[in-house]
């Protein structure tokens, strides 16, 4: 295969995966290594270095908007990723000793708990009493609604920071965001609003992986060859996905999309068994 | 240099008026925004001088992994690369871009809570900074 064909089919790739990941909300990077993985036949490492890079660019990109709007709790973001940074970085140091197939095997269960997160109810508990430690830290905070301006009191800190970690370590060993994880975080520990938690684990994802795409760039895992198609893919994809989502009920895609991406992990990890990576 | 230039300014309006939280999240959401597109810019026009000249050479092997040589790993590698329009350089040179867009958010959110006078969140900001600047120097190399 010819370098320019590889770039335009990974191209068009890379936008279904953006497309996916922002309809299903399991973000652009998480698509992006089964893709090259299992579609492409590319060793993992690159494939995590070039996820790694797709997460900056959607978190980033998505970012911007909700900051804007206000939605987004830039202290409660700030404060949580001393523990994403930090798993981060614990991460990306466990990875040079796992072994590639362990790597997939846990990347599988990580995207099918990720999958299942998607689907669950979203409903946000009104009347939390916040905690001691959520108002000395200032994390109570508020965002606008079409009904006007909404305030909420968090809980349950030290437990929010404990999932965290756990997700920053998974996102440096993995080269994903874990957005779904760190939603869990903060919604079923902290009990942030929905839209709160959503737009502010997107607003983390970016410096999360930036911590180990550091680390990752310097260890050679990103190879530019792979990374520039990627990157504009996920990046186009992505929009389109937001574009769509604001027009249409994406239900039933979402549901497709889930199990599709349950399949694949499926996949990933009968190869990790096997010995494939 | 610019980030300078930005508190100082910043400073100025704050003697007019408080300088609200709101008036914060749009300066970085906007530095989002100009960090993935200059990115997405400088990757692009890496890729397009990749591809004229080597576009139709046959791909390389990436299904063994064999960690980059030094002009795409280090940051004075990336730079020379791109001075000597080298394109893989360049297309790295965009990778880079990308990866500092959040890095220069925070430094961006540790002078907005130094105006806001918010000690705590000053300590906590610099905190996550050190993370990523430990990360970054050491390469986690153990």
């Amino acid at each position: 295969m010819s370098i320019l064909t590889f770039t335009l089919i990974l191209l068009l790739g890379a936008y279904l995966a953006g497309l996916a990941g922002s309809l299903t909300g399991l973000g652009g990077g998480v698509v992006v290594i089964p893709l090259l993985t299992l579609g492409f036949n590319i060793d993992i490492r690159y494939a995590i270095g070039a996820a790694l890079v797709a997460s900056i660019a959607t978190s980033s990109g998505s970012a911007s908007a909700y900051v804007k709007e206000g939605i987004t709790n830039m202290r409660l973001g700030m404060f949580l990723e001393i523990a994403t940074t930090i798993g981060a970085v614990i991460g990306a140091a466990i990875a040079i000793y796992m072994p590639t197939n362990a790597i997939a095997v846990i990347f599988g269960l990580v995207l099918i708990f990720s999958a299942a997160m998607t689907m669950r109810k979203k409903h946000d508990k009104t009347d939390v009493i916040g905690s001691v430690a959520a108002r000395k830290l200032k994390l109570n905070s508020s965002y606008p609604t079409n009904d006007g301006i909404v305030h909420y009191q968090l809980k349950n800190v030290v437990g929010g920071f404990s999932i965290m970690s756990l997700a920053g370590v998974l996102s440096g060993l993995l080269g994903i965001g874990s957005g779904a994880l760190k939603v869990l975080a903060m919604d079923s520990a902290m009990r942030v609003p929905f839209k709160v938690s959503t737009t502010t684990s997107n607003f983390m994802i970016g410096v999360t992986a930036a911590a180990s795409a550091v680390v990752y760039l310097q260890r050679g895992y990103i190879e530019p060859g792979i990374a520039f198609p990627v990157i504009i893919g996920v990046l186009c994809g992505a929009i389109t996905g937001t574009k769509l989502l604001r027009r249409m009920n994406v239900k039933l895609l979402r549901l497709i999309f889930s199990i599709a991406i349950t399949i694949v992990a499926l996949n990933m990890m009968y190869n990790g068994f096997n010995n494939k990576f | 240099m610019a980030l300078i230039i930005n508190s100082k300014m910043m400073v100025k309006d704050l003697s007019n008026r408080i300088l609200g939280d709101r008036d914060l999240q749009k300066i970085i959401g906007t530095l989002l925004r100009i960090g993935v597109i200059s990115a997405s810019i400088i990757a692009l026009i890496g890729g397009v001088i990749y591809l004229s000249v080597h576009g139709l050479e046959s791909m390389p092997d990436y299904s063994k992994f064999h960690s980059e040589p030094a002009i795409y790993t280090t940051f004075t590698g990336i730079i020379n690369g791109v001075f000597s329009l080298n394109a893989r350089g360049i297309m790295q040179f965009g990778v880079v871009v990308l990866i500092m867009t959040p890095v220069v958010r925070i430094i961006c959110s540790l002078f907005s809570f130094a105006i806001e006078k918010d000690r705590m969140y000053v300590v906590i900001t610099f905190i996550v900074l050190c993370v990523i600047l430990f990360s970054m120097f050491t390469g986690v190399k153990i």
